[in-house]
């Protein structure tokens, strides 16, 4: 009698569409994948162990290294944290210019994603033209904070530095200049037969299932659930800001693009009008206890230059108690929970990364799907690695 | 040279290695393996900006087909047996470059979890440092292997197995 079994593979983590070192053990019936179970831990450097033992000012460059494709972003949801701890005001050029950035900065992770989506399925001039505009973007990190990715600039407070005068003209022409370039990738990809073969009736997740599951961000509004804590739950003074949120109808990963496109175009509207809100000021906040003192004082002054050492050295003490903040992050939610116990060190420092929580849904998604459907839903599920195992 | 002028300009001469360094470092394909930030970089300097093609440079998906591992990013002790498994697939001559401060020497992370440095595994070329290192780096980088390259001895011989090929010391 003829006799039928599964066969196990094993994908990853040196696969080249697994966005990094994700490992997923696939059990097929053919080429139907039946099972999918994720390994994860292949990227796990500790950093909320790393993140006890540092003062408040030091853990921010790691929060750099999460979503390595959204620095800003994991900066501002740690920043924001910390200054809910220390009830902190932040000055409103500050608030202004973290908005311009962590936009530009979901720009440059959609970016990322499209890129490498379109890849996976086969696309590789779309690829070739998100990296010309990431540049761009990169251009503009290093303007203003001096590294191209691992940007460090913002500060409990406010930011490391004020913004160079070239700032608002080089933001304002990428600006100008990006609605001609999204039309661009919609010329290669949304008409394109083979991406719309391959893209609509994918990976579909019900509203209710994507709720169940936790999944926040694109991947959550891809199925119709109109959320976004920008909007509802806002933060950094994202209130004075008009945009709107995309929501998907059909559950596939058509629609998640097609949301993930729209928001690029409402991000590019958010910068312009936080650069048409940029008014002179200060950019940290006069709080001499959480702040570092301005560059000046610790040249000229000895007060200043003991003040800076002492808040290098030894930080500052947060009072007991713990905070939640929630950002939306380019991926989703992406929030950071600080339990202090008085001292200058975060006792615990927990974060909740969008692609974690994300990455659970995979199974649902592309449980039925072929296998070259599969590389499809990762493309749309839009994780990064360094984030999922901290 | 012992061959002159009756040939004309359409001659050159060499030595057998020179020609196989000359090929071997005109086309390292690289094996298409990103661990983390650093691999952002490398993937921007290998599109449209930074054109890693201009060199010869393709990036190749399995390791079958290289003779080149770029670690980038955080070798993790997970990741190390892994990475052990991919280099021994690839056939020699093969080379290897630490790219960013992880792969160079744990970087920041000097935590329970993360190898310090990938040269504890792996016999190591050229080391880029940075966090992550600018693509002009890994441009190079790259250079600097393509010189390295350049000064092997017996390329030629043990590429029709005879003898081994001898490796410069940079
Ligand atoms: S060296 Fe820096 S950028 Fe590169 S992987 Fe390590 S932390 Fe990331």
């Amino acid at each position: 009698m003829a006799t039928t079994e599964t066969m196990t593979l094993n994908m990853g983590p040196q696969h080249p569409s697994t966005h990094g070192v994700l490992r997923l053990v696939l059990e097929l019936d053919g080429e139907v994948i039946t099972k999918i179970t994720p390994h994860i831990g292949y990227l796990h450097r500790g950093v909320e162990k790393l993140s006890e033992h540092r003062t408040y000012h030091q853990i921010l460059p790691l929060t750099d290294r999460l979503d390595y494709l959204a620095p800003m972003s994991n900066n501002l949801g740690y920043i924001l944290a910390v200054e809910k701890l220390m009830a902190v005001e932040v000055p409103e050029r500050a608030e202004t210019i973290r908005v311009i950035m962590t936009e530009l900065t979901r720009l440059e992770s959609h970016l990322v994603w499209i890129a490498c989506h379109a890849l996976d399925i086969g696309a590789m001039t779309v690829f070739i033209y998100a990296f010309r505009e990431r540049e761009a973007i990169m251009e503009t990190y290093e303007l203003i904070s001096g590294a191209r990715m691992t940007s460090n600039f913002f500060r409990v407070g406010g930011l490391s530095q004020d913004v160079p005068d070239e700032f608002v003209r080089k933001v304002s022409d990428f600006i100008d200049s990006m609605p001609g370039y999204l039309d661009q990738y919609e010329g290669l990809l949304t008409t394109n037969p083979i991406w719309l073969k391959r893209t609509i009736g994918n990976g579909v997740i019900s509203a209710e299932d994507a709720i169940d599951f936790g999944i926040t961000g694109p991947a959550l509004r891809g199925s119709g659930v109109d959320w976004d804590l920008r909007r509802d739950n806002s933060y950094s003074g994202y209130e004075k800001y008009q945009f709107k949120v995309p929501v998907g109808e059909n559950c596939d990963t058509f629609d998640r693009y097609k949301v993930r496109l729209i928001e690029m175009r409402e991000a590019c509207k958010i910068v312009r009008q936080g650069l048409d809100r940029l008014k002179p000021g200060p950019v940290l906040a006069d709080n001499p206890q959480v702040c570092y003192p301005p560059k000046e004082n610790v040249y000229n002054s000895i007060e200043g230059l003991i003040h800076h050492f002492k808040i290098a050295s030894e930080g500052f003490p947060a009072p007991e108690g713990e905070v939640y903040q929630g950002v939306e992050a380019p991926k989703g939610e992406l929030g950071f929970y600080i339990v202090s116990d008085g001292g200058n060190k975060p006792q615990r420092l927990r974060i909740r990364p969008p692609s974690f929580v994300n990455l659970q849904a995979i199974e649902k998604m592309a449980k039925g799907a072929m296998i070259a459907d599969l590389v499809a839903v990762i493309g749309t599920l839009d994780i990064v690695l360094g984030e999922i195992d901290r | 040279m012992g061959v002159e002028n009756p040939l004309g300009e359409n001659i050159i001469t060499t030595s057998l290695d020179a020609l196989v360094n000359w090929s071997r470092k005109s086309s390292i394909w690289p094996m298409t393996f990103g661990l983390a930030c650093c691999a952002i970089e490398m993937m921007a300097t290998g599109a449209s900006h930074n054109d890693l093609d201009r060199f010869g440079i393709i990036f190749r998906a399995s390791p079958r087909q290289s003779d080149c591992i770029i670690i980038a990013g955080t070798v993790t002790k997970k990741m190390l047996p892994v990475i052990k498994t991919v280099y021994e697939q690839m056939p020699e001559p093969k080379w290897v470059i630490a790219m960013g401060a992880c792969a160079c020497s744990g970087g920041i992370f000097d935590t329970y979890s993360v190898v310090q440095g990938i040269d504890e595994a792996l016999p190591v070329d050229v080391y880029i440092p940075g966090c992550p290192p600018r693509p002009e780096a890994l441009l190079f980088g790259l250079m600097k292997l393509q010189d390295k390259i350049m000064k092997d001895k017996n390329s030629f011989g043990s590429a029709i197995g005879l003898g081994e090929r001898i490796a410069s010391a940079a």
